[in-house]
């Protein structure tokens, strides 16, 4: 690999001139992009954008997928799907330790559990939980594998509003304590602006717009910036906004 | 004075009393209240209303002398016959050669049938191999093997439990087999995400999944190792419960038969029950709309 001079840190992902298709049609069309290790990037774009497929891509859940191009990532790392995809029959401590060996699995699965705020229900059956619950379960599930690099696919899209907004407070601490890159795919442009460091859009496979937001944190709508920033990836997500 | 005051302390009383009477009519209605569309009230005893009625009808004809007892013999004679076929000990004993019988067909087919489903459902060789023969086997009654595995076997134990066990298999394969194949990709994905080994993976997904599968192949199972059972204990049998019922019906003794049939229908509604409380001990991980 050639080494990135990008930044002061070695970028965690780096990928070059990727292609993707199905069936013939064109899905990613030459894209290019890095995350520098510790960065949360969210990535825009209306629905068959691609955005789905880059992030399956990085997260090497593309096989008998046609294409070219470089693709760096890191081993460790770990996704978050958009259902909270836990195993039925397994109890929710034993989904977030779900594959690990060492012998301190538990130990380190009741903490992230607790850090997620779920303390005390390790012995509940993941339908007894609410799809918020189920979702910070999946959370502690990547937390407990330590990530260099976190894929998260909508991860919030099925969550009510509220819900919702409790999620990016839970998520930007994590991310905050674990510093582990971050790829978040959604949809939701205010999710956008107030989780990450940058913000991509994604159109018909190409990158379109690469943005860094440097807000202030706790970031609202009272802040005019956030307003404009809002306003500008609506403009290039192709929605005019009337006030 | 005092007249007065007494006076209007039963004004007061009184009004209190009217005001809690009205409050009361007003308050919230704690009765359960049967769905608008729904089917009612529930019936106290429902399950067992029929059953007792036919029973009933049952003793009426037979006390009446309008159901004959070469026919159908009254409810008390069954039951007092039950009582010297146990006094003679040739019940259990039947009962308990029937039952063995049984256990053994169904450990022997609910072994095969899993491992013949656990190859062929997780490797496409084994797949390759056993699919097609088991297919063909399903598609031949097993009870219209009978008279291949009589001169094979003979007529004695084995060839009684290879029908069984033969019965067991197919209902347990091609449920466990279905369970192993439609297991949700989306596990698949997750397994491969958390970077699970291949043993990890069938350990922790895909056996746990098929489960359910499973136990409804074990509950079709149940019912087919019974319907062998009493086929294969009227032919060629000299003990179990089948041979008592053939046996009952060369010197006309309907009592017994009844016996015969109300022993079958014990151990069905038993097994049946077993196998739903394994069920729903295995599958405690489930809410479905039947729990």
């Amino acid at each position: 690999m050639a080494p990135y001079a990008r930044g002061l840190t070695e970028p965690t992902v780096a990928v070059e001139n990727l292609v993707r298709g199905f069936n013939g049609r064109t899905v990613l069309d030459g894209i290019n992009l890095t995350i520098r290790e510790g960065e949360f990037v969210a990535l825009l774009g209306r629905s068959g954008s691609g955005k789905s497929t880059l992030l399956r891509a990085l997260a090497d859940l593309d096989h008998d997928v046609a294409g070219t191009g470089l693709l760096q990532a890191p081993e460790k790392k770990s996704v978050v799907f958009q259902d909270a995809r836990l195993l039925p029959w397994k109890r929710v401590l034993e989904n977030v330790v779900l594959g690990l060996a060492d012998s301190q699995a538990d130990e380190r699965g009741r903490a992230a559990l607790a850090e997620v705020g779920l303390a005390g229900r390790e012995q509940a059956w993941p339908v007894e939980l609410s799809g918020g619950e189920q979702q910070r379960v999946a959370l502690a599930r990547s937390l407990v594998r330590d990530p260099a690099l976190l894929l998260a696919d909508e991860p919030f899209g099925a969550l009510d509003a509220l819900t919702r907004l409790r999620m990016h407070d839970l998520l930007r601490q994590l991310c905050q304590r674990h510093r582990p890159a971050v790829m978040l795919v959604t949809h939701d442009v205010d999710e956008a602006i107030s989780l990450a460091d940058r913000v991509l859009v994604l159109e018909d496979g190409r990158i379109t717009a690469d943005i860094a937001i440097d807000l202030p944190e706790p970031r609202g709508h009272g802040d005019p910036r956030f307003a404009s920033i809002r306003a500008d990836l609506l403009q290039k997500l192709g929605v005019t906004i009337n006030h | 004075m005092s007249a007065y005051y007494v006076d209007t302390k039963h004004a007061v009383g009184g009004s209190r009393r009217q005001s809690r009477a009205t409050a009361g009519s007003r308050a919230i209605d704690q009765r359960p209240r049967a769905r608008r569309l729904g089917l009612g009230r529930e019936i106290p005893y429902a399950a067992h209303l029929g059953t007792i009625l036919v029973l009933a009808i049952w003793s009426l004809g037979s006390l009446t002398g309008f159901i004959d007892q070469r026919t159908l013999s009254a409810p008390w004679t069954v039951a007092t016959t039950a009582v010297d076929l146990i006094i003679d000990g040739r019940l259990q004993s039947n009962l308990t050669t029937s039952a063995i019988r049984v256990a053994l067909g169904l450990a022997f087919g609910i072994g095969i049938g899993t491992a013949l489903a656990v190859v062929s459902g997780l490797s496409r060789w084994g797949e390759a191999i056993i699919d097609g023969p088991i297919q063909i086997k399903r598609a031949i009654p097993t009870l219209a093997l009978i008279p291949l595995l009589i001169l094979w076997f003979g007529i004695g134990e084995p060839m009684k439990v290879t029908v069984i066990t033969l019965s067991v298999i197919i209902p347990i394969y091609l449920q466990t087999h279905n369970g192993l194949r439609g297991i949700d990709n989306r596990y698949v994905e997750l397994a491969e995400t958390l970077r699970m080994g291949h043993g990890e993976f069938i350990r922790h997904v895909v056996l746990p999944g098929a489960l359910p599968a499973f136990l409804l192949g074990l509950r079709y199972a149940v019912t087919a190792a019974l319907l062998s059972l009493v086929v294969v204990e009227q032919v060629n049998a000299t003990s179990g419960l089948g041979y008592m019922i053939e046996l009952a019906r060369t010197y006309g003794q309907t009592s017994t038969i009844l016996v015969g049939l109300v022993v079958y229908a014990l151990i069905g509604l038993l097994s049946d029950g077993l196998v739903h409380i394994i069920q729903k001990r295995a599958l405690s991980w489930r809410r479905t709309l039947a729990d």
